[in-house]
């Protein structure tokens, strides 16, 4: 069986979209798709890639506008006679083809502060039921999806007031971790901008690992910044002793 | 010529997985400044494919555990070929690297009593694995990289290719790389130098290793002078994905049998119990009674034989294949489903559920897998000295997958997590020491002018598909250099690379340099090709089956090769394959491997 399917090419200011007809295996992603067009078609085809399982994240993209892991999107999701179209995340600056320059969020997630671990004697004892919580946050790949749909980063470009779900859920995983001794509310309010999301939950749709950012992470952390600054009897408790936010 | 970028540093750590970003944290703790150079984004590494978990005799699950069993279970899994300093080393240290990972903030599974919990594995006496689900790596990563970044003296490269090491008289210097995404070049001025460059199996079709593994560290330290070991042992994981097509080789991980998985033929019959070798006869369950009440936790019990040794349990689903007795895609059913409750298998084994859901469309809480071999690890590589991970050439030291002398001729599950925490850390602290000692020295212009040109070749005129010939290398590798090997089919791909080691100068790159993955695989290929020959000459100087490596024509061992390591080196003529003795352990260690109790 034959299908086509449209691939963005080219460079900032020079875009294109490139048609390209291809022999369907069985089981075949759109990962497997574009490898084929590079190796016979377009060598120099850009694409980021590395576990072709899911594992890695790297290979983030729109496809017919949705995002997607290219490696987890089976072409026979979609009807036969339908043209696949894959763009790059829109949110990042393009680079070339489907990559684009994610450093950015490399760059906020040096901006938290690390986990703080609370020294004693003896190996730590944590319970199963008190980590679940945080392991769920650590299952994220890091695919840059959550941060690709969400309006604030995507159709406001506030890169420098709001982190984005990443780092939302990355920020929760150290809060909720039960021997971290860090302080990171503060940063969470007035750097990382928690109070700019306003729970579309965007981000939970399209993460494939079906973390759930905005239910168990951002409301979470937007509930604990509610307390620890805009409780009216601490704020008044703070003015009397002469604490500051 | 071209223009380049010069960064200094005193220690240049080429990859960013688990052993790269550990040495990277050992050298910046040691007072070095660090340049840590990743083919990937930061965290994308191999690593984070590791599902299993991460071998440390902790004993939380059960307490007759220790290192000495460890290191028991390690060489007798490397079918006595491990350098027992090193496996010694790994087994001592590797409780102190994964408790060390829980201070840095990894949240391991726990045991009832709030403890890392641990999961059994193939070859380990006792449950020893500590994991996270069946995403250890991921963990494990991501605590390393959160750890790493926040390191005032490590600047990490990320999507930066070595191209080539750069020496000065005999000592290593430095390297080129090039950005991937830009394709302009940088020349890193380095004391000292730390390959973590992983394994080789993007030299086969079958395989679940991602497009990095191309051999970089063998190639680059190989073209450097450096001793190569142990290269004709490639590990064939026993289970990957066989169907679709398009997955084929994809990890199923080792964690489905440790979670009481078994095996079975198109027949119905749980086969590894006819596969059982002598030497592991006393600690595996001789029938499927015995077996089950190991699965029960009862007290005693005997190990069923699907936790066998990876390359026992590979070569008998090949047995069992060839025989007529495989799965309809051409491999064997991996039963779960029948062995654990839905709710326990989506808890433990999350991804597996998910990858099969999604690129099989089969439920594995409901129905059996199939699956088959697939290359999956290299034992084989840089020959490193076991307390300073120092290769052959001064200033260059090598760590994980892409050193070698641990694993011998079979790597034990859970033991490469756990090899790259702890050889990682110690080649971190070495080539910090070694730039500190030594005055840096910087490359010649000459040298760099060469290797600069060798990395522009591409780009000039050629009618050779790089992608085309990737395939046939992988071809060739796949039939001639696989999981069964014989004298005349090693022979004949030898050949076979040789012919195509000569069309590699008439490869193209089309386009310009800007993120052009067409020319990013020109570069990898030739080291590719430099390892394969390496694999292959070494698998044919190797004339008895051990371990990893089987010979049709000589299907026993030979006691005297199981003396030797084969060693790999670029010679006055060419490549060549030396014998080396092995290091005689002593005999205080000797007893605890042959003992079933220590």
């Amino acid at each position: 069986m034959k299908r086509k399917i449209r691939l963005q090419r080219g460079e900032p200011n020079n875009l294109r979209l490139d048609e390209f007809e291809i022999k369907v295996e069985t089981g075949m992603v759109v990962l497997d798709a574009i490898h084929l067009i590079q190796a016979t078609e377009a060598p120099d085809l850009a694409i980021r890639w590395n576990c072709k399982a899911g594992k890695c994240g790297s290979c983030s993209a729109e496809v017919n506008g949705e995002p997607k892991l290219t490696c987890m999107t089976r072409l026979s999701d979609y009807p036969e006679d339908q043209t696949l179209t894959v763009q790059p995340m829109k949110t990042f600056p393009l680079i070339k083809d489907l990559v684009t320059d994610v450093s950015w969020n490399y760059e906020v997630n040096r901006q938290i502060t690390p986990y703080q671990h609370t020294e004693g004697t003896g190996d730590p004892i944590m319970f199963q039921a008190e980590v679940d919580r945080v392991q769920e946050f650590r299952k994220c790949i890091e695919c840059f999806l959550c941060q690709d749909v969400c309006h604030v980063l995507r159709s406001h470009d506030m890169k420098d007031e709001f982190a984005g779900p990443r780092f939302m859920i990355r920020t929760a995983g150290l809060e909720m971790h039960p021997l971290d001794q860090g302080e990171r509310l503060e940063h969470l309010r007035d750097d990382h901008g928690i109070g700019l999301c306003n729970i579309t939950k965007c981000c939970t749709y399209a993460c494939p690992e079906h973390i759930g950012i905005t239910d168990n992470a951002i409301i979470p952390m937007k509930e604990r910044v509610v307390d620890e600054y805009y409780d009216p009897l601490k704020w008044l408790w703070n003015m009397v002793t002469g604490k500051s936010n | 010529m071209e223009d380049f970028e010069t960064i200094e540093c005193d220690v240049l750590v080429v990859g960013a997985g688990g052993a790269g970003l550990r040495a990277a944290i050992a050298a910046s703790e040691y007072g070095a400044k660090v340049a840590l150079v990743s083919k990937s984004l930061l965290g994308k590494a191999h690593t984070v494919m590791a599902e299993g978990g991460v071998a440390a005799a902790l004993g939380n699950v059960d307490e007759r555990d220790n290192w000495k069993i460890h290191f028991r279970d390690t060489i007798r899994g490397s079918k006595n070929l491990a350098n027992w300093e090193m496996a010694k080393i790994h087994a001592e240290k590797a409780p102190d690297r994964v408790r060390e990972l829980e201070r840095w903030g990894a949240v391991f599974d726990r045991t009832e009593e709030g403890k890392i919990s641990q999961r059994n594995f193939g070859g380990h006496r006792y449950p020893r694995l500590a994991h996270v689900g069946d995403r250890t790596g991921l963990e494990i990563i991501r605590t390393l990289q959160d750890y790493a970044v926040h390191m005032e003296n490590i600047e990490v490269f990320m999507e930066c290719t070595v191209s080539d090491i750069l020496k000065s008289d005999n000592r290593t210097v430095g390297a080129l790389a090039y950005y991937r995404s830009s394709g302009k070049l940088v020349v890193f001025e380095a004391g000292s130098v730390i390959l973590a460059t992983g394994g080789i199996g993007k030299a086969y079709r079958i395989t679940s290793n991602s497009w990095e593994y191309t051999g970089d560290g063998h190639a680059l330290a190989y073209l450097a002078g450096a001793d190569l070991i142990d290269m004709e042992f490639v590990q064939f994981h026993p289970t990957g994905m066989v169907w679709p097509p398009s997955v084929k080789g994809t990890l199923v991980t080792e964690g489905v049998r440790g979670d009481g998985g078994i095996l079975v033929n198109s027949e119905g019959e749980r086969f590894m119990f006819n596969y059982i070798p002598d030497v592991f006869a006393a600690e595996t369950a001789k029938s499927e009674e015995e077996a089950n009440s190991w699965l029960k936790g009862e007290e005693g019990a005997m190990r069923p034989p699907e936790l066998l040794t990876r390359d026992v349990v590979a070569r008998a689903i090949m047995t069992e294949v060839k025989e007529g007795r495989g799965s309809p895609h051409g491999g064997a059913f991996l039963d779960i489903a029948s062995r654990q409750s839905p709710d326990y298998i989506r808890r433990k084994l999350p991804s597996m559920y998910h990858q099969f859901k999604e690129l099989a469309t089969l439920d594995i809480t409901k129905e059996p897998m199939e699956v088959g071999p697939t290359t999956h690890y290299m034992m084989g590589g840089i020959k490193v000295e076991a307390n300073t991970a120092a290769s052959t050439i001064p200033g260059l030291y090598a760590a994980g997958e892409a050193a070698a002398g641990m694993h011998g001729a079979n790597r034990l599950g859970g033991n490469s997590l756990s090899d790259l925490l702890v050889f990682g850390k110690i080649a971190g602290q070495c080539a910090a020491n070694y730039a500190q000692e030594n005055s840096k020295v910087s490359p010649h212009g000459k040298e760099i002018k060469k290797s600069i040109e060798n990395t522009l070749e591409p780009f000039e005129d050629g009618d050779e598909n790089p992608y085309q010939i990737h395939q046939e290398l992988q071809e060739i590798m796949e039939s001639h250099a696989g999981i069964v090997r014989t004298g005349e089919e090693l022979e004949k791909g030898i050949r076979k690379l040789e012919k195509l080691e000569k069309r590699l100068p008439e490869m193209y790159a089309k386009g310009e340099r800007k993120y052009n993955p067409g020319w990013h695989l020109c570069l990898d290929l030739h080291n590719m090709i430099i390892t394969s020959l390496a694999l292959s000459r070494a698998a044919l100087e190797r004339t008895e089956s051990r371990g990893a490596h089987t010979r049709l024509d000589y299907p026993d061992y030979d006691d005297e090769l199981g003396k030797v390591n084969m060693i790999v080196r670029p010679g006055p003529g060419g490549m060549s394959v030396v014998k080396s003795p092995l290091l005689k352990m002593p005999t205080e260690l000797n007893d605890y491997v042959l003992k079933e109790v220590v």
